[in-house]
């Protein structure tokens, strides 16, 4: 008997070692270990024993079904996580293929340089005042020291709907509308991005319709060398830390005197090239101290107070950072145009 | 304004400043130079040859054979196709080796068998524009007057063309850079070198001018200041080629010596002069006065023009001989056979002058310098120098004395400004020193008492009449470059967004991560289009005078723009797009006053929603996609419970997949299909929209975010399948589901809509999940089922719904 006990662990775990499936393993335990199993019958004789031997066969049987056991276990940990493997290899996907997209759009390219500006000078303690886009002659002009017949409205030919009513040319008229607003009191502080309008063929270079952003900032003691370092600030964050501005005078009625601020031509780096015409410099807005006729007409002494204007185009600055060759491409609304612009820098 | 470099050096030395460097400091200093053309640029190779024989090429009708003279050892045989050419002729000949603009160069050549050693040059070969070219020979070669050339010489310097012409971008403020002293006198200011300017020198004749002529101005406001000479005995024919040359580099195309001289000194001193045939000037006296309505004028071009009221004319006392300060007229035209000449130089004002310019659409060198404002100081010195001119270029005799009608009141503008107010709008520290010395340098007249100065303003520069206007000009001249850089001081100011502002962003960036991409359109659209997809529709805003029908009234919506956006993507192939705009719509309040001007947003989406190619799957767009979009929307500004979509038919849209929408019972827009009828129109496949006045919903108040408990207890679901009539609409089921099942109920969610078989005719069956829960305990199946049944009761009574089986 004890023999044949040996025997069958013998015979049992080598069948477990060449189980090839957890079923397999499962069909061996019952074999061997189960109620009507090969152990079990054999105990069966144990009646046949001596009263000495009973007890020396019952643990050696005891042995060989812990050994079974064991076997059984650890081998089933074994195909088990075969299984998994398997399981696991049959599940693999091909990683290169394409995720899933995700459809998202993304804002206007003049949109998103106007939003980042709006954001600088938000920073800086200024805030954003839109006005109507249909303006009246007095606040698109002469509010802003231009007459009727004066030769500069020539500069800007216009949209007038009556003799009184127009489609503003520039955001200027936000300069006196706000002003009047603030009852002769400063500190004035306001940036003024909107929609304007003007008599031109759209081409490369010009568009009928076309955005602006004015800026205006009137309190006691505002100086020329304020809006310097103001526009230093704006030039080095929208076009690089490593950009230099030059002011050059210029004319503008509102403002006296009045400037215009060129950048350091990063294609070239200052060395001249067909974007910048070779100059090194690339213009980027006007600007100036508010007229004190513009400050007058809008309620403030001009004696006390003093002002700083200035205006950029957001179609010439992403022009200029973007690389882009034609201002209908921001009217056109070409999905391939407006998606090149959903990356942040 | 052209400014010739060769020329200004007559009047400021430029001795060390090259054409470049000029015009970087006139930049830099107040007038930006928007270019520096070299007229020789890269040309060589070009001398005075001498035509000694010209005959017919053998073998060629329209070719001369040519020897000409250049000044070598021997004469060169040369082909030449101009039809002008002939034998005595002193011409321009690009020699063999020579190099023509665009870097053509010449090689000896054979031109239907015969040798060709050389060209002979027409103007426009050595890159002067045709327009610039004398009229006799802008068909040809050109030919220089016998007398003036040597042959060998350099052609290019004869003709003045070793020169580099700067163009300066003048600001309307500086019309006293619109002559050739002007620009000294600011150089020279740049340079703080000295002016030197023409003093006309004129041997006037015994006779008297008054003896010929009489000038009386009935309108002196137009024309304070009239001066007339008479000159004799001019022989017209051409000026000589230095002032050719000059007139050519300035963008003046010289006819002869009479207009030429006028034209010149128009460029020299800014003063516009007009010079009369005096035997056809039909009278003996100048009449300066308003046109009257009806009078008609032939100008020089050659175009009879209808005078009115507002025009100034110069007449001979009977009829107008001129359009004051524009153009001359036919009649009076200076031709070949003029002797005597009635030289005008006058002071018109501008906005006289303006007005007939526009009016006429006739834009002079005269008229843009009166418009501008002419310096009155010069009138009569123009009139002097162009006197002197015309005896030495054109043989005339200058009779004694100008005639003048003055009522000109000149007084030199005087203004004064403190060192205080000069630094404190500057923010530099400047010294009364330096400031006197830029006034010096400009040759403005200047008193110090103390801290303030008293500037005498020149007459050329009117555009400097109060204190503002010297500190510029003192700025200018200090340098912006030495102008400190600071930041405003003062109070401090809070910067932000308004809550408008900061929500309109968040719906950009809401509706952009929804998939949809911003466009801007523009704003001026066609009739046709203006009053379509409006959610309020009135009479379009009209522009006066459009530039084309297209773009000749406001929009009243965003949608017919968006469309064609839609169109154009699809016609390049890109059929899956969504668009949303932000932008104003324009309604009119009325003639002659500002319209109302409210800001929409609209969107359009077509094409799939979803694609995910490799796996199969796809979704087009849907109302309920569209729909899902602005549901989002509102919940983000938490106002989605005040939302509602009501069925409506609309012009233009699919007229069963059409809402309004009502917030808080107020309607401020429409989402859905558009018509297909519309969509084949704009040549596009199934594609919805919206638009939505957005200040209601932005400006729309809304309860302070409050925190509330997260649930603690369990909720319990219950799906219920409702079997309803087709008509009846989901949202009035959900409406009585919500209102029976409170305040328990907590969620009620649609998850499934059926129709067809097992159902009877024109019934549906609506699937609705409902969510119970109550923040305070655990709910039993026996509360759930209390009110569950009472949802069950109140849909059937109110709706006719009955649980599907």
């Amino acid at each position: 008997m004890e023999e044949r006990l040996k025997e069958l662990r013998q015979e049992a775990l080598l069948s477990i070692e060449r189980a090839a499936d957890l079923k397999e393993l499962n069909d061996i335990r019952v074999s061997y270990l189960g109620k009507k199993g090969q152990i079990t019958s054999v105990l069966k004789g144990m009646g046949k024993l001596s009263p000495e031997e009973r007890p020396k066969i019952g643990a050696l049987a005891n042995d060989v079904r812990d050994a079974i056991s064991r076997a059984i276990e650890s081998r089933k940990t074994v195909l088990e996580e075969e299984a998994l493997q398997r399981k696991l290899a049959e599940e693999t996907v091909d990683v290169t293929l394409p995720g899933r997209p995700v459809k998202v759009g993304n804002r206007h390219p003049l949109t998103r340089i106007i939003e980042e500006i709006e954001d600088l000078f938000v920073g800086m303690g200024y805030t954003v005042a839109e006005g109507p886009e249909v303006e009246t002659d007095y606040y698109n002009f002469e509010a802003l020291n231009l007459p009727k017949g004066h030769p500069a409205r020539d500069m800007q030919d216009s949209f007038y709907i009556t003799e009184d009513i127009l489609l503003r040319t520039h955001t200027s008229p936000m300069q006196a509308r706000v002003m009047e607003k603030n009852k002769g009191k400063g500190p004035v502080k306001i940036i003024v991005p909107g929609k304007v309008y003007r008599r031109d063929n759209d081409d490369a270079t010009h568009s009928h319709q076309f955005t602006q952003i004015e800026g205006l900032v009137v309190d006691e003691n505002i100086r020329l060398s304020d809006l310097k370092g103001t526009l230093e600030v704006f030039a080095k964050k929208i076009f690089g830390e490593d950009r230099k501005i030059r002011l050059r005078p210029s004319f503008f009625p509102f403002t006296e005197p009045s400037v215009e601020m060129d950048i350091s031509c990063k294609i070239c780096d200052s060395k001249g090239c067909s974007v910048c015409k070779g100059t090194g410099w690339i213009e980027i807005l006007g600007a100036g101290m508010v007229h004190p006729n513009v400050l007058e007409m809008s309620g403030y002494d001009s004696k006390k107070y003093t002002g700083f204007a200035f205006g950029m185009g957001p179609e010439r600055i992403a022009m200029l950072k973007y690389g882009i060759d034609d201002i209908r491409h921001f009217y056109t609304n070409d999905i391939r145009f407006l998606r090149q612009f959903s990356i942040l820098e | 304004m052209l400014v010739s470099y060769k020329w200004l050096q007559e009047y400021v030395d430029l001795t060390g400043v090259s054409p470049d460097e000029l015009a970087e400091m006139i930049t830099r200093s107040g007038i930006e130079v928007d270019g520096v053309t070299v007229l020789n640029e890269g040309m060589k190779g070009l001398v005075v040859g001498h035509v000694l024989e010209c005959e017919r090429h053998p073998n060629a009708d329209k070719l001369s054979k040519c020897l000409v003279d250049i000044g070598e050892e021997e004469p060169v045989q040369i082909i030449c196709g101009a039809p002008n050419v002939a034998k005595g002729q002193k011409v321009i000949v690009a020699k063999v080796g020579a190099v023509l603009p665009g870097n053509f160069k010449i090689k000896k050549a054979k031109l239907r068998g015969e040798e060709s050693r050389g060209m002979i040059c027409s103007l426009q070969e050595l890159g002067v524009e045709s327009k610039l070219v004398p009229k006799e020979f802008a068909d040809g070669i050109f030919v220089f007057p016998e007398e003036d050339v040597q042959v060998g010489e350099d052609a290019l310097e004869k003709i003045n063309r070793d020169d580099s012409v700067l163009g300066l971008d003048l600001t309307p403020n500086r019309a006293d850079c619109m002559s050739m002293i002007g620009v000294a006198y600011e150089v020279a200011a740049i340079l703080d070198r000295d002016v030197k300017l023409p003093e006309p020198k004129v041997k006037e004749s015994q006779e008297k001018a008054s003896d010929y002529i009489s000038v009386r101005i009935e309108a002196p406001e137009d024309n304070p200041l009239y001066v007339a000479k008479v000159i004799k005995n001019v022989k017209i024919g051409p000026s000589p080629l230095w002032l050719q040359g000059r007139l050519m580099a300035a963008g003046i195309r010289p006819h002869n010596n009479v207009v030429d001289i006028t034209n010149y000194v128009l460029l020299e001193y800014g003063q516009p002069l007009h010079a009369f045939d005096y035997d056809r000037f039909g009278s003996k006296e100048v009449v300066i006065r308003r046109a009257k309505k009806g009078e008609k004028l032939t100008t020089l071009d050659g175009v009879t023009r209808d005078l009115t009221e507002e025009h100034l004319v110069i007449t001979n006392g009977k009829e107008p001989v001129a359009l004051a300060g524009v153009m001359g007229g036919a009649d009076s035209e200076v031709k070949s056979d003029t002797t005597t000449i009635l030289l005008e130089s006058a002071y018109f004002n501008g906005q006289t002058v303006r007005k007939a310019s526009k009016d006429h659409g006739l834009r002079s060198e005269a008229s843009s310098r009166f418009e501008k404002g002419v310096d009155p100081a010069r009138v009569r010195e123009a009139a002097e120098r162009a006197a002197e001119l015309l005896v030495k270029y054109a043989g005339g005799e200058v009779l004694e004395g100008s005639v003048e009608a003055d009522y000109l009141q000149m007084e030199p503008a005087v203004v004064s400004v403190s060192l205080e107010k000069i630094n404190r709008v500057i923010g530099a520290e400047i010294t009364m020193k330096e400031v006197e010395d830029i006034f010096k340098r400009l040759r403005f007249e200047t008193v110090t008492e103390n801290d303030v100065i008293t500037v005498t303003v020149p007459t050329r520069r009117g555009d400097i009449s109060i204190e503002e206007d010297l500190i510029e000009e003192v700025a200018r001249l200090y340098g912006y470059d030495n102008v400190p850089s600071t930041l405003p001081v003062g109070a401090s100011t809070p910067g932000l967004l308004t809550d408008y502002q900061r929500k309109r962003r968040a719906v950009r960036r809401f509706l952009e991560g929804a998939g949809l991409f911003q466009t801007i359109t523009y704003s001026l659209t066609s009739p046709a289009k203006a009053g379509k997809f409006a959610i309020e529709a009135r009479e379009p805003v009209k522009l006066a005078m459009p530039m084309s029908e297209d773009r000749s009234v406001l929009r009243m919506s965003l949608i017919p723009h968006l469309l064609e956006v839609v169109k154009y993507n699809l016609a390049r192939q890109n059929d899956n797009v969504a668009f949303y705009e932000i932008g104003a719509v324009f309604l009119s309040k009325g003639y002659n006053v500002q319209p109302e001007e409210r800001e929409h947003l609209a969107g359009a989406m077509t094409g799939l929603v979803e694609e995910n190619l490799w796996q199969g799957e796809k979704k087009a767009v849907d109302f309920f996609v569209l729909k899902g979009i602005l549901q989002g929307m509102f919940a983000l500004l938490g106002l989605d419970k005040r939302v509602e979509y009501r069925q409506a038919v609309l012009e233009g849209m699919h007229p069963g997949r059409t809402a309004e929408i009502y917030l808080s019972g107020e309607k401020i827009g429409f989402i859905g299909q558009v018509h297909p009828a519309v969509q084949k129109e704009y040549d596009l496949k199934e594609t919805y929209v919206f638009e939505l006045q957005l200040e209601p919903v932005l400006n729309a108040k809304t309860e302070p975010l409050q925190y509330t408990a997260v649930p603690r207890y369990p909720s319990i679901t219950r799906d219920i399948a409702l079997v309803v009539n087709k008509e009846t609409a989901a949202g009035a089921l959900e409406k009585i589901i919500i209102e029976a099942g409170s305040p328990l109920l907590k969620e009620v969610r649609v998850f499934d809509l059926y129709e067809g078989e097992n159902l009877a005719p024109g019934k549906k069956s609506i699937a609705f999940s409902l969510k119970y829960y109550d923040p305070e305990r655990t709910l039993t199946d026996e509360e759930v089922e209390k009110v569950h049944d009472k949802v069950l009761q109140e849909v059937r009574e109110k709706a006719g719904a009955v649980l599907r089986e």
